[in-house]
């Protein structure tokens, strides 16, 4: 049985203009020590996704439909309380901008100890020996000395390292990172992306990974859903994702991207994606991207109703009338 | 010659102690000797990471930040020499498109006012000419001219970034220095408006200084490349020289940090970037 189960899950903002559906049926899983790469611009619904799994939702929005299993529990069925002790002790997570996590009063040591005595029930001492050994896991060089420095004394990524140990005091079997490396240099984001792939094979964890960036999937995630407009779109393993994408938007995504190997230069050209995502309040019944697909707009359908989520080749689900390889073959019949 | 020249251009930043009898105890070396040219109708890439000094050279280029020394040539004018009314005259010809479309655009100003001011600031055209202007040049950005009465509020990150774009087209620069144009729009979008600066710069021949820190989408439209580390330009060359043979450990170990959409590659950028930890500040 896999570690989580989402099901169906919608998650519903209140707005004057009426509900945005900001999450509108989406089903994943993740296997135990697995990471899954969730990947979509902003807007999609991806980070939404993630906080209600953890039920941080803001108050102006609720989850109206769908199961969140957790081992072996339904997270949407628990109470306030019962929630507590699974956040931060089962499921932790990061979030994107580390300048801001981190309460810039206190001492990064208090930070740290806080959650551990929290939930552990530890001793001051032994949770400051923890620290310091978990400070050192994440690679902060001193760790006893700076454990008793403020935020401002860290670099955006040695913040990140911080928020990451935080996340690991409690040994936690899922570990849900949001955009953990927007805001940070390219360099530094390739020493925390090397970091959490060793952690989560050391502390036997499963993660998720939310991002924009195509790049960063690839190089962390063992499984891809690609979010657009509320909705999964494609999901598959990383490497057929990238090898045989199937939905338009997943093809359009990659085609968009400048690529760094690409020779072309000044020359080139980039795919762009006409138009932008669809309002996400009161959506017709139709394909989302069909207003910017460029295979819809015939007699297919796309206009009358969305299409399902349907599995094209096996382990490869695809939510599309137009989906890569069926257009091959329409062709080659035609 | 070249449109642009700078040479030996320094920005230090004084560091001051003391409370009422102040004095400068060192300097913060924001960009230090740094030289490089731009010929008409060319892109030179400026790269670097956060604090490498690469914003701070486009500002000092425009002297929005007077430089500490060197010498910034444009068009044959040295303008670290130039006094503010001089320097407004340049500036038709010198112009700058700036990273966050939300913050860049003034929210109490409708789209068409945001477009004519650099003309009536300049004393160009009459009311009228200049609104035909304002609509000829949003309609070369991909923008619905009939929205000129509108506020930036009520548009997308894209479409903001193409009202800031008409803005400095308005007066005909030659030379656009372009601070993380794309920095804060999803990929999407980014690829609107790269390919934009791209069909600009073929319609109108401009020139670009193009400072991002996203490695790929500067080789996507640069002919040069210059990396900065520090405040110090490390490498300077053809942007396929740069990236197919980089000569410096910083640039090869910049190169290996980029995720690229590709995981069987990835193992063995992971491999190569191992080796070259110690060729950047935090290491990997």
């Amino acid at each position: 049985m896999a570690l989580l189960e989402v099901e169906n899950l919608k998650t519903y903002f209140t707005s004057r203009r009426g509900d945005v559906h900001a999450v509108d049926g989406v089903s994943f899983a993740v296997e135990r020590g697995k990471t899954l790469g969730i990947v979509g611009e902003s807007g999609c619904g991806k980070s939404v996704t993630a906080l209600s799994i953890m039920g941080l939702l803001a108050q102006n929005a609720r989850i109206v439909g769908g199961h969140v299993r957790f081992d072996g529990r339904d997270l949407t069925k628990l109470s306030e309380r019962e929630l507590e002790d699974v956040r931060g002790r089962q499921i932790a997570m990061i979030f994107q901008d580390p300048m801001t996590s981190l309460n810039p009063t206190l001492t990064i040591g208090l930070q740290m100890t806080e959650t551990m005595r929290r939930h552990l029930d530890m001793s001051k001492q032994d949770a400051r020996r923890r620290a310091i050994e978990l400070l050192e896991e994440v690679r902060i060089p001193n760790a006893r000395q700076r454990l008793e420095d403020y935020p401002h004394r860290y670099s955006g990524g040695m913040r990140q390292r911080v928020m990451i140990a935080i996340a690991l005091s409690c040994n936690p079997k899922l570990l849900i990172a949001d955009e953990p490396t927007t805001a940070l240099d390219v360099t530094v984001q390739a020493g925390i992306l090397d970091l959490l792939d060793d952690l989560r094979v050391e502390h036997q964890m499963s993660m998720i990974i939310i991002t924009h960036d195509m790049g960063v999937v690839a190089e962390s995630a063992d499984d891809i859903a690609v979010m657009y407009a509320g909705q999964i779109v494609e999901h598959t393993n990383a490497e057929e994702l990238f090898d045989h994408p199937e939905h338009p938007y997943t093809e359009a995504l990659l085609g968009a991207l400048p690529q760094l190997e690409d020779e072309s230069g000044r020359e080139g050209r980039l795919t762009a994606i006409p138009g932008r995502p669809p309002d996400l309040v009161g959506l017709p019944d139709a394909c989302r991207f069909a207003p910017r697909c460029p295979y819809a707009n015939r007699n297919d359908g796309c206009a009358a109703h969305n299409p399902e989520l349907r599995e094209i080749r096996p382990g490869h689900l695809v939510r599309s009338a137009h989906p890569a390889s069926e257009r091959m073959t329409t062709a080659v019949t035609a | 010659m070249s449109l642009l020249e700078v040479k030996d251009l320094r920005k230090w930043f004084p560091v001051r102690r003391g409370v009422l009898i102040e004095r400068t105890v060192d300097y913060v070396k924001a960009v230090n000797d740094v030289s490089f040219d731009i010929a008409e109708g060319e892109t030179l890439g400026l790269v670097g990471e956060s604090g490498s000094g690469k914003s701070t050279t486009g500002y000092s280029v425009l002297q929005l930040l007077r430089p500490t020394s060197g010498s910034v040539k444009f068009m044959g004018k040295e303008l670290t020499e130039l006094g503010p009314k001089a320097l407004r005259e340049v500036r038709r010809d010198l112009q700058i498109v700036f990273q966050d479309p939300y913050s860049s655009l003034n929210p109490r100003m409708t789209v068409g006012t945001t477009v004519e001011e650099p003309l009536v600031v300049h004393g160009i055209g009459t009311r009228r000419s200049r609104e035909a202007r304002v609509r000829e040049l949003l309609e070369t950005v991909g923008f619905n001219p009939d929205f000129t009465n509108r506020y930036p509020h009520e548009f997308s990150g894209g479409q903001r970034q193409r009202i800031g774009i008409a803005r400095a087209l308005a007066l005909n620069p030659r030379l656009i220095v372009c601070d993380e144009p794309v920095s804060a729009l999803d990929v999407s979008i980014q690829a609107q408006i790269l390919n934009l600066l791209k069909d600009l710069q073929k319609d109108l021949g401009l020139a670009y200084l193009f400072v991002a820190h996203d490695l790929a989408v500067v080789r996507a439209v640069s002919d040069r490349i210059a990396v900065m580390n520090k405040g110090e330009i490390v490498e300077l060359g053809d942007a396929n020289q740069v990236y197919n043979h980089p000569q410096q450990d910083y640039t090869k170990a910049l190169l290996a940090a980029v995720p690229v959409p590709d995981p069987r590659r990835m193992r063995e950028r992971k491999r190569e970037r191992r080796k070259l930890a110690h060729a950047v500040a935090e290491g990997f």
